[in-house]
């Protein structure tokens, strides 16, 4: 769908992208993270036609990226806004034309969604009449009002309450699974982790890392497991060569150990081994998150 | 060009639907003609407000030969100076004109009364008196009062322009009068409607529309349809402007004209004038020739430049302020990048106000006419005088080249300036702007 090739773009004092590469399958949801200042909005603007790159370049579809692909994008800036003094039907009108679309045609879409998200009295009203909230499922709505193939999202779950991050998920989705191309782009790594198929990590105009979220972690995980036991003998003498201890305390059921398993063993002769000593509560693997992931990479190229 | 229509048509309905613009527009033409009417009220009805003035001439030369006027009113009265004073807070004379025997020793002569007296009263009382001793000092050196009164004399130069199509009357006042509100007009237009456009690009960068905007259009578009909406909507209003102060100047004149015999006063006057100059006091003076000189003031010829020279001169400097709009993030960072805009829209004005209205064809005033930047303001005094065409073309043309310029300029700017969030603009910055490539 949609192919990031060799971007660089320089700014004055500044690289804010060297030499990015990415691949966006169609129908995915692609997570693009990276701490504040890496680079993303820069990417995003550079997609979104906003600014053009120095080097490199962008194909949608196997074509070079041009200004017929306008309407084929929906963007949700990371900082939001809309006219204060404007109607919001007239100004959901406006942008949709905005972005290629006939009138009437973007009139039924308006109504469409106005009644699905239950904004339908809010036609007439001022963004300056509205809560923050309901300011950003308006701006929402404006992002995919004209059926984009690609969404770009930059930090969409900034300024939500919990109820409508579930609804905008939900539509999300749903547009997904409609066949739409979802970009998450976010410094809260945590927060689109479930989302996400693919990610990419940026750090400093550089792209450190990037592929399936599962592959990835798979390709993070460590042996390292998380076992409970109950009982509270601080004396128990657990030295063994089949795992050491990273971490030991006590918790209310008893108590939690951390544990590497060594090379060649693996998680049924650490139960072997434990069974007999103390009854086991709870046994995890500790899988790594993409925070950590992304922390360990950028301590490791430091 | 969808796009920019789009734009345009926001930009448009958006500010005309306001209810400040609809204020605007009837408000204006309102007080213009009212301030119209009080002008003409106070022509035929005068100052009937008659000031009593008690005269105590102890030196007899002026004794009866003061002139009652429409409203001044002579009494003379004799007595002792100190008794004459306190007579006046009691009685309800206004003034109290005390001319002593030494009358001709300097500030001898006192005017005493409850309140300041007005200039004019001041100057005619004035007048009056050194006519009186003029007079009585020409008797003295042997002169007949008959020659006296043959050499009074009234001059007034009247002023015909020859042009190919023959004699016209030129008056300078109504020339004056005609380019001074056309160069107004421009001068406050162009602030007013430039600071709109400026405002309108704060407001989307600070409301952060400006980057879902973006992405549907060009920032160029963008800049573009938004002077050329934001000029429709000054053009709208001095249409209705026009159309209204038009309309309600015949509606007020005729209900004026009906009210008394008034109407037949004007007509007399402008059929018979030098009756009606005789019989009436320097301000009627002014209005016939006002009346008389606004006949002969070519107003659709100004009206159409005047439309050229707003446009150009709008275009202009609505980029500049669009540009200045892009580099700050509010509108109290705009004073350092305002000045060098606005210093050629005063400059030009006090210089055109002061020099070109009495120089209209020197070398300054011509090259004023031709720099982009000024010409709107200086052309519009100038037309009146009459300007040759190869002046006109050549001066529109350069507008026209200097709009394309600025608007080149402004929007390199733009373009970076819109994205720019949350830092200090420096000139260096924006010189830097300028630069990118795109």
């Amino acid at each position: 769908m949609l192919s990031i090739r060799n971007i660089v773009k320089q700014y004055a004092n500044h690289r804010a992208l060297d030499d990015v590469s990415i691949e966006i399958e169609k129908g995915s949801i692609f997570g693009l993270l990276g701490p504040n200042g890496a680079g993303k909005t820069s990417l995003i603007r550079i997609i979104n036609q906003i600014t053009a790159p120095d080097s490199g370049e962008i194909l949608i579809n196997g074509e070079k990226l041009n200004s017929s692909h306008i309407s084929q994008i929906g963007y949700l800036p990371e900082e939001r806004g809309l006219y204060k003094k404007m109607e919001i039907g007239e100004q959901m009108l406006y942008l949709a034309q905005l972005k290629g679309m006939s009138k009437s045609e973007a009139t039924k879409k308006i109504k469409y969604w106005f009644e699905k998200m239950s904004m339908e009295t809010w036609w007439k009203k001022k963004v300056e009449d509205l809560s923050k909230g309901m300011q950003q499922k308006v701006q929402f709505v404006a992002t995919i009002v004209h059926d984009p193939q690609l969404i770009i999202l930059d930090e969409p779950f900034s300024g939500f309450d919990p109820v409508n991050v579930e609804i905008i998920t939900k539509e999300i989705l749903d547009l997904n699974k409609n066949g739409a191309t979802i970009i998450f782009s976010t410094h809260r790594m945590e927060s689109v982790e479930k989302l996400c198929d693919n990610i990419a990590l940026i750090h400093k105009s550089h792209k450190i890392l990037d592929g399936r979220v599962k592959d990835i972690k798979n390709s993070y995980r460590n042996n390292t497991y998380r076992i409970e036991f109950s009982a509270h003998n601080s004396d128990l003498n657990l030295e063994t060569e089949i795992f050491e201890i990273l971490e030991q305390k006590e918790v209310e059921e008893g108590t939690q150990i951390t544990i590497k398993i060594n090379d060649s063993r693996n998680s049924n002769d650490v139960l072997a081994y434990l069974i007999p000593k103390v009854q086991i509560t709870q046994m995890n693997e500790v899988i790594p998150s993409i925070n950590d992931i992304f922390i360990q990479n950028v301590t490791t190229l430091n | 060009m969808n796009k920019i229509l789009l734009i345009i048509q926001r930009e448009y309905f958006s500010r005309v639907k306001k209810k400040s613009f609809l204020l605007m527009t009837f408000l204006v033409p309102t007080l213009f003609i009212a301030m119209y009417a009080v002008v003409i009220f106070i022509f035929i009805k005068g100052d009937d407000d008659i000031k009593n003035i008690r005269v105590l001439d102890e030196s007899g030369v002026f004794a009866n030969n003061l002139q009652n006027k429409k409203n001044l009113d002579f009494k003379y009265i004799s007595g002792s100076y100190n008794q004459a004073k306190e007579d006046l807070l009691k009685s309800d004379a206004d003034f109290l004109l005390y001319i002593p025997k030494s009358y001709e020793a300097k500030n001898s002569i006192e005017i005493i009364s409850e309140k300041k007296p007005g200039l004019t009263i001041l100057g005619d009382i004035e007048g009056q008196m050194a006519t009186v001793l003029q007079n009585k000092r020409l008797i003295e050196a042997g002169i007949d009062t008959a020659i006296i009164n043959k050499t009074k004399a009234k001059v007034s130069i009247s002023a015909k322009q020859l042009t190919a199509e023959g004699e016209k009357d030129a008056s300078v006042g109504a020339t004056f009068v005609v380019g001074f509100v056309a160069a107004f007009l421009i001068y406050i237009s162009l602030f007013i409607y430039g600071t709109q456009v400026m405002r309108g690009v704060i407001e989307e960068k600070t409301t952060r529309i400006i980057e879902v905007i973006v992405s549907s259009v060009k920032p160029f578009q963008l800049m573009l349809g938004k002077i050329l909406g934001i000029g429709m909507v000054g053009l709208t209003q001095f249409l209705l402007w026009i159309i209204l102060s038009v309309g309600l100047a015949t509606v007020a004149g005729t209900l004026i004209l009906k009210s008394d015999s008034s109407k037949e006063k004007i007509e007399q006057m402008k059929n018979n004038p030098d009756q009606a100059l005789q019989q009436s006091d320097g301000r009627a003076d002014a209005f016939l020739n006002f009346s008389k000189a606004a006949d002969t003031v070519d107003f659709p010829y100004i009206l159409t430049t005047f439309l050229f020279y707003f446009l150009g001169g709008y275009l202009i400097y609505s980029a500049l302020f669009a540009a200045v709009g892009s580099a700050v993030d509010n509108e109290t960072e705009t004073q350092q990048f305002m000045l060098p805009i606005t210093l050629p829209l005063i400059f030009t004005f006090i210089i055109g106000m002061n020099f070109i209205v009495n120089n209209p064809d020197s070398p300054l005033s011509f090259w004023l006419s031709m720099i982009p930047f000024t010409s709107p303001i200086a052309m519009m005094i100038r037309i009146p005088f009459g300007v040759p065409v190869w002046e006109l073309a050549l001066s529109m043309a350069l507008l026209v080249a200097g709009f394309i310029f600025t608007t080149w300029v402004a929007s390199r700017i733009y373009r970076v300036g819109i994205l720019m969030y949350g830092k200090k603009t420096s000139y260096k910055e924006i010189a830097k702007w300028f630069m990118y490539k795109e």
